[in-house]
C-alpha cells in the first residue's frame, strides 16, 4: 500500500469535506474550491501560464537573454527576423530585439505591481472611511474621488508626468493617483452594505473601536471584489504605461521599456516593420493575460456577475 | 443629498416640480463642485512643475528687479487660495495663458485643433454605434454559438491592444503594403488650403463648398484612424449592449410577448432593445468622452492635428499652459458628457426615480 497516493487522497478529502474543523480549514476549503472552478476555465488557465511564463522570464532575464539589452552593434542595425543569433531581429542602434524584449518584462513587472499594491490601497482606505464614517466626511471623500474620476486617465496622468518629470517612478505615481478611484467606489459600496449589519453590531457591543471594525472586519470582507477589480485593471495599467512609455514620458530611452521600444520603432516602421511591432504583441500578450485571468477570476469569486462582460 | 436620503418619508410628500427642482439643483451642485476641483487639480500640477513660470516669460537674462516685478504681476506673491481665484478667472474667461511654442494664446490654438478631434472621435463613435449595437444584440440573442463567442474575442482583444500599436500596424498594412488609405494627417500636401475652413471639420466643410476632389482625399485620411477608434469603441458597446440584453430577455415580460405568439423580430427589436435604448445612450457619451482619451495616442501615430497631438507636441517642449489648456478642455468635456449621460438616464429611465 502506497504511503503517498494515500496521502494525496486524505489531503484532497480534507480539501473538500462539507464541515471543517477550524476556520483556517474553511478557508482552505474554500480556496481550494474556488481554485477547481478557475482550472475548469481553460481561457483563465490560459492567462495564467501566459503570465506565470512572464514572471519566469522577468526573473530569469539575464539568463535567458541571448545579448545585453543595451548593447548596440552599429554594423548589425536592422537585421530583419530570424537573423542567426538575433531571432527577433535588431534595433537602429543594432541591439538584439529579443534581450531587449526580454529585460522589458522587468520593467513591465515592476510598473503593474508597484500600481497594482498603490492604487488598490489608497481606494480601500478612502473608501472604507467614506463608508463607515458617513456623513459629512463621506460626503467630502466621494466628491474628490468624483473629481479624480471625471478626469480622463490618460490625459490627467500626462499633465502629472508633465508636472514631475519623465521617469518609471513618475510614471508609476500618475498611474496611480488615477486609477484608485473605481477602488475607492467598489471598497464605499461593500462598506455599505456591511455596515448595518447584525455582525458589526455585535462587534461594536463587544467595544470593537472604529479602526479595528475597519481593518479588521471590513477590509477581508472588501478584498474578494477588490482582486478582480486589480486583476481586470492590470491590463490598463500595462497599456496606460506602454502609453505613456510610447510618448516618451516613462521609462528613459536606453531602458528597454516596451512602449518606448515601440515609439523608437515608429520611425521605420514602413521599411522595418519588426521593430515597432514585436514590442507591441509582447504588450497585448500580457494584457490580454491579465483579461483571461481577470474574467476567470471573477466567474469564481463573484457568482453572481455572471459570465458576460 | 445626504439629507434626503435620510429622509425618505418627507421626499416622498413633496410636490413633483419641487423634487425635479431640487435634484436639478444637486446635480448642478456637483457638476459645479467637480469642475471647481478639476480646475484646482491642474492648478496644482502647474505649481508643482520644476519649470520656473516667470523664467519662461522673463527670459534667463532679466535683471533682479525684473524679475520681481513679473512675479509680483503674476500674483505669485500672494497666497495659494488668493492665486486659485486668478486663475479660475482667468479661466471663466477663457483664458489659458499663452503657448510658449506657438506664441498664440492656448485658447485660440485649442479652437483651432479642436474640430479635427471631433471629426475623428465622431466618426469613431458612428463606427463603434453602428457595428457595435446589432453585434452586441445577436450575441445575446444567440447566446452561446459561435457568434456570441467570436464577439468576445472581438472584444477580448479590443480591451488588450494598445492602440498606439493597432495604430502603426493599421498604418503598416493599409498605407505601407496595400495602398488602400491615405498616409498620416488629414490630407495629401496638394489638396491642402483648397477649402475654406468654416465648421473646421473638413469632411462636412468640402462637401458644403462642392470640393469631392478634397473630400474624398480627406475620407481616404480619416478612414483607417475612425476604424482603429471605432474598433474600440464597438468593443465595449457591444459588451454593454448584449448585457443589458440579456437583461431584458430573461425577463417575464419577454416570455408574455412570446406566448402571445409575436414575431420573435418584434419581441427582439421592439419589445427589449427598446427597453434598453436609454441605457444605451448613456453608454455611447461614456464611449465617446473615452474616444477623446483614445484621441490623444491615436492623434500622435496619424499626426493628426487635433487636441490630442497638440497635448503630447506640448508636453515634450515643456509648454505648460498649453498642456493645461488642452487638460483642461479634454476634462470638462468629459465632466459634460458624463453628467449628459447621467441626467439622461436619471430623467428618460422611470426605474431610475
Amino acid at each position: 500500500m502506497s504511503r503517498t497516493s494515500q496521502d494525496r487522497q486524505t489531503w484532497r478529502q480534507w480539501l473538500l469535506t462539507d464541515t471543517p474543523t477550524s476556520r483556517a480549514h474553511a478557508r482552505a476549503v474554500a480556496a481550494y474550491n474556488g481554485w477547481l472552478r478557475l482550472r475548469a476555465n481553460h481561457m483563465a488557465m490560459l492567462g495564467l501560464y501566459i503570465l506565470l511564463a512572464l514572471l519566469l522570464v522577468a526573473l530569469l532575464a539575464p539568463w535567458l537573454a541571448p545579448h545585453d539589452p543595451l548593447a548596440q552593434d552599429l554594423a548589425n542595425r536592422l537585421q530583419p527576423l530570424g537573423t542567426p543569433g538575433h531571432p527577433l531581429g535588431t534595433d537602429s542602434l543594432g541591439r538584439d530585439i529579443l534581450s531587449r524584449m526580454i529585460y522589458g518584462a522587468r520593467i513591465t513587472l515592476y510598473i503593474v505591481t508597484l500600481v497594482a499594491l498603490i492604487a488598490p490601497i489608497v481606494g480601500l482606505l478612502v473608501g472604507t472611511v467614506a463608508g463607515y464614517a458617513g456623513g459629512w466626511t463621506d460626503a467630502i471623500l466621494m466628491r474628490v474621488t468624483d473629481i479624480f474620476l471625471a478626469f480622463p486617465r490618460l490625459v490627467l496622468a500626462l499633465a502629472f508626468v508633465a508636472a514631475l518629470g519623465a521617469g518609471i517612478e513618475n510614471a508609476v505615481l500618475a498611474i496611480s493617483i488615477t486609477a484608485w478611484p473605481p477602488y475607492a467606489r467598489i471598497a464605499r459600496a461593500e462598506t455599505l452594505t456591511f455596515r448595518n449589519s447584525d455582525f458589526i453590531a455585535a462587534i461594536r457591543l463587544q467595544g470593537a473601536r472604529p479602526l479595528r471594525i475597519i481593518t479588521r472586519h471590513i477590509w477581508p470582507l472588501c478584498l474578494s471584489s477588490l482582486i478582480i477589480r486589480v486583476t481586470l485593471d492590470m491590463a490598463g495599467i500595462i497599456l496606460a504605461a506602454a502609453g505613456l512609455g510610447f510618448l516618451g514620458l516613462g521609462a528613459r530611452p536606453p531602458s528597454p521599456e516596451w512602449g518606448a521600444m515601440v515609439a523608437e520603432g515608429r520611425k521605420f516602421i514602413l521599411d522595418h516593420w519588426w521593430v515597432a511591432t514585436m514590442p507591441g504583441l509582447a504588450i497585448f500578450t500580457v494584457s490580454l493575460a491579465f483579461n483571461l485571468l481577470g474574467d476567470g477570476l471573477r466567474d469564481v469569486l463573484d457568482p453572481k456577475e455572471g459570465k458576460s462582460g | 443629498m445626504a439629507i434626503a436620503e435620510d429622509n425618505p418619508g418627507g421626499r416622498r410628500r413633496s410636490p413633483p416640480l419641487l423634487r425635479h427642482l431640487r435634484k436639478g439643483a444637486a446635480t448642478i451642485g456637483a457638476v459645479l463642485i467637480t469642475m471647481l476641483g478639476l480646475l484646482f487639480v491642474t492648478f496644482l500640477i502647474g505649481r508643482v512643475m520644476p519649470v520656473d513660470p516667470v523664467l519662461s516669460v522673463v527670459g534667463e537674462r532679466a535683471s533682479k528687479e525684473v524679475y520681481d516685478a513679473a512675479y509680483r504681476a503674476m500674483g505669485l506673491d500672494k497666497p495659494l487660495l488668493v492665486q486659485f481665484a486668478y486663475y479660475l478667472w482667468d479661466v471663466l474667461h477663457f483664458d489659458f495663458g499663452t503657448s510658449l511654442l506657438t506664441a498664440r494664446p492656448v485658447s485660440e490654438d485649442i479652437a483651432r485643433v479642436f474640430p479635427a478631434t471631433f471629426e475623428l472621435a465622431t466618426l469613431g463613435t458612428i463606427f463603434g454605434v453602428v457595428l457595435g449595437v446589432p453585434l452586441g444584440v445577436v450575441a445575446a440573442v444567440r447566446r452561446g454559438t459561435w457568434i456570441d463567442q467570436s464577439a468576445r474575442v472581438v472584444a477580448l482583444i479590443g480591451y488588450s491592444m494598445p492602440i498606439f500599436w493597432l495604430g502603426l500596424v493599421g498604418l503598416l498594412i493599409f498605407y505601407g503594403i496595400l495602398g488602400w488609405v491615405g498616409g498620416p494627417r488629414r490630407l495629401d500636401i496638394f489638396y491642402q488650403d483648397i477649402v475654406e475652413p468654416r465648421t473646421g471639420l473638413l469632411l462636412l466643410d468640402s462637401a458644403l463648398q462642392g470640393e469631392w476632389g478634397v473630400f474624398r482625399n480627406a475620407f481616404s485620411h480619416i478612414i483607417l484612424p475612425a476604424s482603429i477608434l471605432g474598433y474600440y469603441s464597438m468593443a465595449y458597446i457591444s459588451r454593454m449592449t448584449r448585457s443589458f440584453m440579456l437583461e431584458q430577455l430573461g425577463a417575464e415580460y419577454i416570455v408574455t410577448a412570446r406566448v402571445k405568439g409575436l414575431p420573435e423580430r418584434t419581441v427582439i427589436w421592439r419589445h427589449a432593445f427598446g427597453n434598453i435604448k436609454v441605457q444605451l445612450i448613456t453608454v455611447i457619451a461614456l464611449s465617446y468622452a473615452n474616444l477623446l482619451e483614445g484621441a490623444v495616442l491615436t492623434e500622435t501615430i496619424f499626426s493628426w492635428p487635433g487636441i490630442g497631438s497638440y497635448i503630447t507636441t506640448a508636453l515634450l517642449s515643456a509648454d505648460m499652459a498649453a498642456v493645461l489648456g488642452g487638460t483642461i478642455v479634454v476634462g470638462l468635456i468629459f465632466v459634460l458628457l458624463n453628467i449628459f449621460s447621467d441626467l439622461l438616464y436619471k430623467f428618460l429611465d422611470p426605474r431610475a426615480k
